[in-house]
């Protein structure tokens, strides 16, 4: 979580901190899942037996914020794209440099 | 048959535009998608209607998906606490729309017409949703649903300055973050409540009733989210940027009304559920929300005065403006819940109004706007300039216009609660608007030059209008929107009292 934190605010590149976000974004995920596990617990399948099961509600919440992830991350990834394009970098410095010298 | 989607009207005006978004992403023409949403967003209109009809009647509806009930199902809920904001945000959403077309057309590749319109309407479902939402973590689908949808339309600005792209970037690493950082804390909320609902997770709450350090650390992750989220002072960094690069009608959409719904859920996290914790919610609102408030007020004011460009000034003063709805709900009383609420509806009338008419100046000038292409302007555009003289006086709060109903009942309610710093402050800081803003008049009534009055487009000043002439009714005529945010507030308190 704090890896995925420290590279967002520190890379100068933008690249590095898409996938910083993943990162972070991923460590919750996990976070998530691994609130749901119960002592001894098996999937949460119907049988005859009487067993402790995971909670599974968690698991599908991270379904969806999974999906919110990955849309997060590809839109990230296309300005990204869109940003070397029209500045020919992704180095946070060199943007800002070519930003003041426009702005002269 | 009508009445099958009435039965269904809660769901309906967030599905709906969410719907029609899909469909229109594939419509080639230019004038198509515009007409359509128009039609969708008149139904939305009728459909906050017909709940506004049934709130009266029966007081409250929860909306259960797929009959799930509550604390398992995702539910909507409807009371007096949003059915005012929704019904500000159905009637500010049809003008606002009215208004883009031409501003699109004109900033914006006109080939791209249906897939903007299709982010339009998927920002607008989703904001609605977090009106209505009743659960912690639908909540957090509905604000990343917007966030993105709003990161892709300011991204649409970078066909009149590629600072647009740098702007979404940023909005969207910052947003991710905060929002990231309300997921952490629904975790952690759930692992203490096993709930989601935000009515059960007062009552599952009320069973650790001294408070535990998991459920504290929570709720702070949750509400430092949402105030990355709602553009709260120390971390309102995207929000300049994003405002002013975007295409101008996007700038008023988000400006009005994006803002406003998070902290409307800001606010009912706080005095719903949070309010069974009352020595954690008073420190956080004495000592984090209200001196960040008056930080926001003093700050956004300061900054806005030394801006050039007018777009960046306005996103400056929305800064200090959403300080005030901070600053009143930090009161923790009646009067101050109801004075936040109104400025929420005011304030999104005044930079709604102020937004489309510099967006109106931008494409006219097929540039920035500066304090000086402004030279003139006065003369040049009478009918816009006036409703932007009007909107301005109405941000510092002249009688006779809704501002200053809103700065009355903020005064009341610092006075209530002996508050007399802020009192001076908020009065300094409303002085100080009138800095910022007479730069601009100035330059557009008493610089040498004059020009001779030219043609206005009808489709543009006739919105700007219908907000002009709201911020003049609600001015002299404020019950309504008064009696909106008493009603608010009364709902907020009961469950404080329960």
């Amino acid at each position: 979580m704090v890896g995925g934190l420290f590279i967002i605010i520190t890379s100068q590149n933008y690249l590095k901190k898409v996938v910083g976000l993943a990162i972070f974004q991923t460590a919750v995920f996990v976070f998530f899942v691994s609130l749901a596990k119960v002592l001894d617990g098996t999937a949460p399948i119907l049988t005859k037996m009487e067993n402790a099961y995971s909670n599974p509600l968690p698991h599908v919440l991270i379904l969806t914020a999974i999906v919110v992830g990955v849309a997060t991350s590809a839109l990230g990834l296309a300005l990204v794209l869109q940003i070397y394009r029209n500045y020919e970098t992704i180095e946070e410095k060199e943007i800002q440099s070519l930003e003041l010298k426009s702005d002269k | 048959m009508f009445n099958i989607f009435l039965d269904d009207a809660a769901a309906l005006v967030v599905v709906l535009p969410l719907l029609i978004s899909a469909i229109i992403a594939f419509i080639p023409s230019k004038i198509w998608p515009w007409i359509i949403s128009l039609v969708t967003l008149v139904l939305h209109l009728v459909l906050s209607l017909h709940l506004l009809k049934e709130i009266s009647i029966s007081g409250l509806i929860i909306y259960e998906f797929g009959n799930w009930e509550p604390p398992w199902g995702i539910s909507f809920k409807i009371d007096g606490v949003n059915i005012g904001l929704q019904l500000l945000f159905s009637i500010f959403v049809l003008i606002s729309t009215f208004y883009s077309r031409k501003i699109f057309l004109s900033e914006i590749d006109s080939r791209d017409s249906g897939k903007a319109y299709s982010l339009w309407l998927l920002a607008i479902g989703s904001l609605n949703g977090i009106i209505l939402t009743n659960d912690i973590f639908n909540l957090f689908v509905f604000l990343e649903i917007s966030a993105l949808a709003s990161i892709s339309l300011i991204a649409l600005g970078a066909g009149q300055n590629r600072k647009a792209l740098l702007a979404a970037f940023n909005y969207l690493i910052i947003g991710a973050i905060g929002a990231t950082f309300y997921v952490i804390g629904v975790g952690f909320a759930y692992a203490m409540t096993g709930t989601l609902n935000m009515n059960d997770l007062v009552i599952q709450l009320a069973q650790y009733s001294d408070g535990q350090l998991a459920i504290f650390a929570g709720m702070s992750f949750m509400l430092v989210g949402l105030m990355v989220k709602a553009a709260i002072f120390p971390v309102h960094i995207w929000l300049p940027p994003a405002y002013s690069y975007a295409p101008s009608a996007v700038s008023t959409l988000l400006a009005a009304l994006a803002t406003k719904t998070i902290l409307y859920f800001f606010v009912r996290l706080l005095y719903e559920v949070f309010i069974i914790y009352p020595s954690y919610l008073s420190l956080f609102l004495d000592f984090v929300l209200y001196p960040l408030s008056l930080l926001a007020i003093f700050i956004g004011t300061l900054i806005a005065i030394y801006q050039d460009d007018i777009k960046k000034l306005l996103a400056f003063s929305s800064i200090a403006q959403i300080g005030y709805i901070t600053l009143a709900f930090s009161l923790k009383d009646h009067s101050g819940i109801t004075s936040g609420f109104i400025h929420i509806f005011n304030h999104a009338f005044i930079k709604g109004g102020l937004f489309m008419a510099v967006g109106y100046f931008a494409i006219l000038l097929k540039d920035r706007v500066t304090l000086a292409s402004l030279k003139g302007f006065g003369y040049k555009y009478p009918i816009t300039s006036f409703a932007l003289l009007i909107c301005g006086l109405s941000l510092i709060g002249l009688p006779l216009t809704n501002g200053f109903i809103s700065k009355l009942y903020l005064f009341q309610a610092l006075y209530t609660n002996q508050m007399y710093f802020s009192i001076a402050l908020v009065a300094v800081s409303s002085a100080l608007a009138v800095a910022y803003f007479w730069k601009i008049v100035e330059q557009m009534w008493f610089s040498e030059i004059k020009f001779k009055s030219e043609k206005e487009d009808a489709y543009i000043y006739l919105p700007i209008w219908i907000i002009t002439v709201s911020i003049i009714v609600f001015g002299i005529y404020s019950s309504p929107i008064i009696e909106f945010s008493n009603l608010s507030a009364d709902y907020l308190i009961s469950g404080y009292q329960n």
